[in-house]
């Protein structure tokens, strides 16, 4: 009996080689995870970048399937979402997935864009990473804009009148004029027919692919240089005799199967939401957005879904349109520049002086009360507090190349302190 | 790193658990996609039961019409056309309709129909869904020389008899289905719903 | 002992940051509650009392269905849902000469409504999740009469509405109150303690054939049944998340067992 099972092994591992000699499977498995040394002090912050790739799956695959029963045109976008809703089965499911996916997308990415902040990920050698980590988030911004003007409802009509508006506070220059950028964005004389398809098609098709092909570059550099950790100490300057990192532990299995219970937990959670609160109390589906689009009525107040309101609540506290515009852009553009503003000596918080650590826990609690006033009504007071925030915000990005060299820091250990 | 005090067993049994029950998961992830390619509500509407009102057909007539997408067939049948019915059991591949999914059992019979005069039929062919002729003359015909009447389908030849019964030799192996079907009153005929269940 | 610390960490960490997201959430939903500037009356809504869903069915369709639609829903679906059978949702909800896999469309056509009302009556599959079930309560309630007004009525948590007081029958005819005479009147009942209270703004001046309690729970039962028309696959939602957070906690309780498992190697 042991001859044909260990034949019928021979074999598998037969074809195994033959696979092997014409596509780099295990070279790329040893790589990539059996031999992909990772820092061994990873803390919980190290869980939302496989978070995110499981968000970026779950929106691919829910997104193909509300593809083959939504219809992208103005006279039969709000009714098919119904459709899916009511008629088809477990439509409904696939549409929260879909819609508790996208806010997850954010809550997840916030969470993993602070890590960085905390440890100072984006520090040399890892500036590319970040880079790709801001395009992979601008563009994800884009991405959540459209998909929310698909279901074409009141607020995905008017939030995408005001926001392509805002192109229009562009001033002329040679032939082109905001007037007629925005004209062109629209493809009509108002938000309509047309800008439903062509936001459609960027939605489904150009924009998921600018992201995975961002995520695939953002996943080399990263295992180009490997990642950093709590410590902020490179693990690569302190090998064993076998080349190995001293303070590397290897990918698999040991963050497989972290990353897995990770993943267990986070879906428990998203689960809840997607259960008992798909629309997140107004949050993540607003009730104006129940009400088709209608281009005569303008609701109450335009608000656009909360992972926005923190720019937008920028945005409304510069009084000109063309100053609020720039500012809310600069606000974008300065976490670009993060690499080469922070000159400390050190990357962790851990090490950094107590400068640096009031200063981003005023700059994290600036993002979140900036997010929570840019869904309130806009009142005075609102705005006031807005621009008190909008300034504390840009002043984190300002001093730090002054705080973050002048700060007394502490001596970081040789090896990684290890919790374990 | 300690390669002693490592319990291999436990971590096989906790990786073939952890692989199982994720596989499981994974699968039943896999369901609400797979459902929701069943007709909606609103596919099921358009596959809702469809009347048809016998009071313009003259005998030997054929009235057609469509329950979910197929053509249905009624043909009054004349008793010249009903006596052809038994004489032709030799060259037919099923003459005592024994392949069950063909017809409901109410019409599994000489006459494949509840009454005789009325034959209800699915008229897309059983060999690739064309809808066969009504050839209702008797005689040679270019098809078959010793021609009792019935239907013909252009695309492959097949041919079957005045109650939808398959010629034996043909590419299709099925006689033509009878849908399930119920008469509302002597003139109006209700496709998509048997006999015994209320309207 | 490190390790159970190190689990209790983590443990917190997750506690921590879920419960940080509960509470931002928490407080958006409460900055946008905030928005409206009427006074809601409270109530409670269970879309599983099947008893309440099947009357309010029955108001809605005497009440509702004649001028506005429920386009998206299906009388079919009612079945079931409501426990009704098929044959009871034709006996009790399908008006004549409809079929129970139609929608719910409305028996007037909009040309009609416009001419009546000024605008078509909006179809009300969605109403609820628009305005909130708490608003319509409250707005069923606070009609009350105004000559000045086309219909002669008007609605203190929807100003000059278009729609007339279609249930007077069953309310009776209600006016404002004098302000200054509710310190006054005793209103009896302090069970509802800051909330406010209809009786509060209201003053009956004509009685119906239902008793106010009477009709508050008919208003209840409608508002039920208009939140459930909003989102009815929301039934099926509620009875299938258990299951499967029931599910992901197993493997999720699994893939701690293999985490810790392996990561004994870590020291």
């Amino acid at each position: 009996m042991a001859r044909p099972a260990s034949s019928m092994r021979s074999q598998i591992s037969a074809l195994g080689n033959w696979v092997d000699k014409r596509l780099p499977v295990s070279s790329f498995w040893r790589d990539h995870l059996s031999e992909y040394y990772a820092p061994k002090n990873f803390n919980f912050w190290y869980f939302f970048g496989s978070l995110a790739l499981l968000v970026l799956v779950n929106q691919i695959v829910t997104g193909i399937f509300l593809t083959m029963q939504y219809k992208p045109s103005a006279a039969e976008a709000f009714a098919s979402v119904e459709f899916i809703m009511r008629d088809v089965p477990m439509g409904w499911l696939i549409r929260y997935l879909h819609s508790t996916g996208a806010s997850a997308f954010f809550i997840v990415i916030y969470l993993h864009m602070f890590r960085a902040l905390l440890y100072g990920s984006y520090r040399t050698p890892r500036e590319l990473i970040w880079i790709f980590g801001m395009l992979i988030y601008v563009v994800l911004m884009a991405e959540a804009f459209m998909g929310y003007v698909l279901p074409w409802g009141q607020m995905s009509y008017w939030g995408a009148q005001v926001i392509i508006s805002l192109f229009g506070a562009i001033p002329d220059l040679w032939i082109i004029s905001g007037d007629s950028l925005v004209e062109w964005i629209r493809g009509d004389y108002s938000v309509s027919d047309a800008t439903l398809n062509r936001f459609f098609a960027l939605h489904v098709i150009a924009l998921p692919l600018a992201l995975l092909l961002l995520v695939m570059l953002h996943l080399t550099a990263l295992h180009q240089v490997g990642s950093n950790n709590p410590d902020g100490i490179e693990i690569k300057q302190n090998k064993d005799s076998d080349g190995k990192p001293v303070d590397g532990i290897p990918f698999h299995p040991y963050y497989t199967v972290k990353d897995i219970f990770g993943v267990g937990m986070f879906m428990l959670l998203f689960a809840f939401m997607v259960f008992y609160a798909p629309d997140g109390g107004g949050i993540l589906l607003e009730h104006d957005n129940f009400v088709p689009a209608d281009p005569l009525v303008t609701p109450e107040h335009i608000k656009p879904v909360w992972y926005f309101t923190p720019f937008f609540a920028i945005l409304k506290a510069v009084p000109d349109k063309l100053g609020g515009v720039v500012v809310m852009g600069l606000a974008i553009v300065v976490l670009f520049l993060l690499p080469w503003l922070d000159r400390s000596p050190v990357k962790s918080i851990r090490y950094k002086g107590w400068l640096s650590k009031i200063s981003l826990t005023i700059f994290a609690i600036s993002f979140i009360r900036l997010g929570m006033l840019g869904i309130g009504e806009g009142t005075p007071a609102e705005l006031r507090e807005s621009q008190v925030w909008t300034a504390l915000y840009f002043l984190f990005f300002i001093t730090m190349p002054f705080f973050s060299r002048m700060e007394k820091t502490k001596p970081v250990p040789e090896r990684v302190t290890s919790s374990h | 790193m300690s390669e002693n005090g490592v319990n291999k067993g436990r971590r096989r049994l906790l990786t073939a658990t952890t692989a199982v029950v994720g596989a499981a998961g994974a699968g039943l992830a896999a369901l609400p996609f797979i459902q929701s390619w069943q007709p909606s509500a609103k596919a099921k509407v358009v596959g809702a039961p469809v009347e048809f009102n016998l009071q313009p057909l003259e005998p030997g007539q054929i009235i057609r019409g469509l329950w979910r997408g197929k053509t249905i067939g009624i043909l009054r049948r004349t008793t010249e056309m009903l006596d052809t019915l038994p004489g032709l059991d030799s060259k037919l591949r099923d003459p005592d309709s024994a392949a069950e999914e063909q017809q409901p059992v109410y019409a599994q019979n000489q006459n494949r129909s509840i009454k005789p005069e009325y034959l209800v039929l699915v008229m897309n062919c059983t060999h690739l869904g064309c809808v066969p002729e009504l050839v209702p003359e008797v005689g040679a015909q270019p098809f078959d020389a010793e021609w009792q009447g019935g239907f013909y389908c252009p695309c492959h030849k097949s041919k079957f008899d005045l109650a939808g019964r398959v010629y034996d030799g043909v590419p299709a192996q099925l006689n033509l289905q009878v849908p399930p079907y119920q008469f509302l009153d002597d003139r109006t005929i209700v496709v998509g719903i048997d006999p015994q269940s209320p309207a | 002992m490190v390790k159970l610390m190190i689990v209790n960490k983590m443990k917190n960490q997750l506690i921590a940051v879920s419960l940080s997201i509960c509470l931002s959430i928490a407080s958006f939903t409460a900055v946008a509650a905030g928005d409206e500037g009427v006074q809601l009356f409270p109530v409670d809504i269970n879309v599983f009392d099947t008893a309440a869903l099947q009357q309010g069915a029955r108001t809605f369709v005497d009440y509702c269905l004649g001028c506005h639609g429920a386009n998206y829903m299906r009388f079919k679906r009612l079945a079931g849902d409501l426990g009704y059978s098929e044959e009871e949702v034709e006996q009790y909800l399908l008006p004549a000469g409809r079929e129970l896999v139609d929608t719910m469309t409305a028996a007037m056509d909009a040309e009609l409504g416009v001419e009546v009302f000024g605008t078509d009556p909006p179809d009300l599959s969605l109403v609820a999740r628009a305005r909130g079930g708490q608003w319509l309560y409250s707005y069923f309630l606070s009609f009350y009469e105004d000559e000045e007004r086309a219909l002669g009525w008007n609605n203190t948590v929807f100003p000059n509405a278009s729609m007339p007081h279609v249930m007077w029958e069953l309310q009776g005819v209600q006016a404002l109150a004098h302000q200054d005479d509710s310190h006054g009147e005793p209103h009896g009942d302090d069970s509802h303690g800051g909330h406010p209270n209809p009786a509060d703004q209201f003053e009956l001046i004509e009685a119906g054939l239902q008793s106010p309690e009477e009709y508050q729970r008919t208003v209840q039962d409608l508002v039920t049944f208009l939140v459930y028309l909003s989102e009815p696959s929301q039934l099926q939602r509620h009875r299938m998340g258990i299951w499967v957070m029931l599910f992901l906690a197993l493997f999720a309780f699994l893939a701690w067992m293999l985490k810790a498992e392996y990561w004994r190697d870590v020291h």
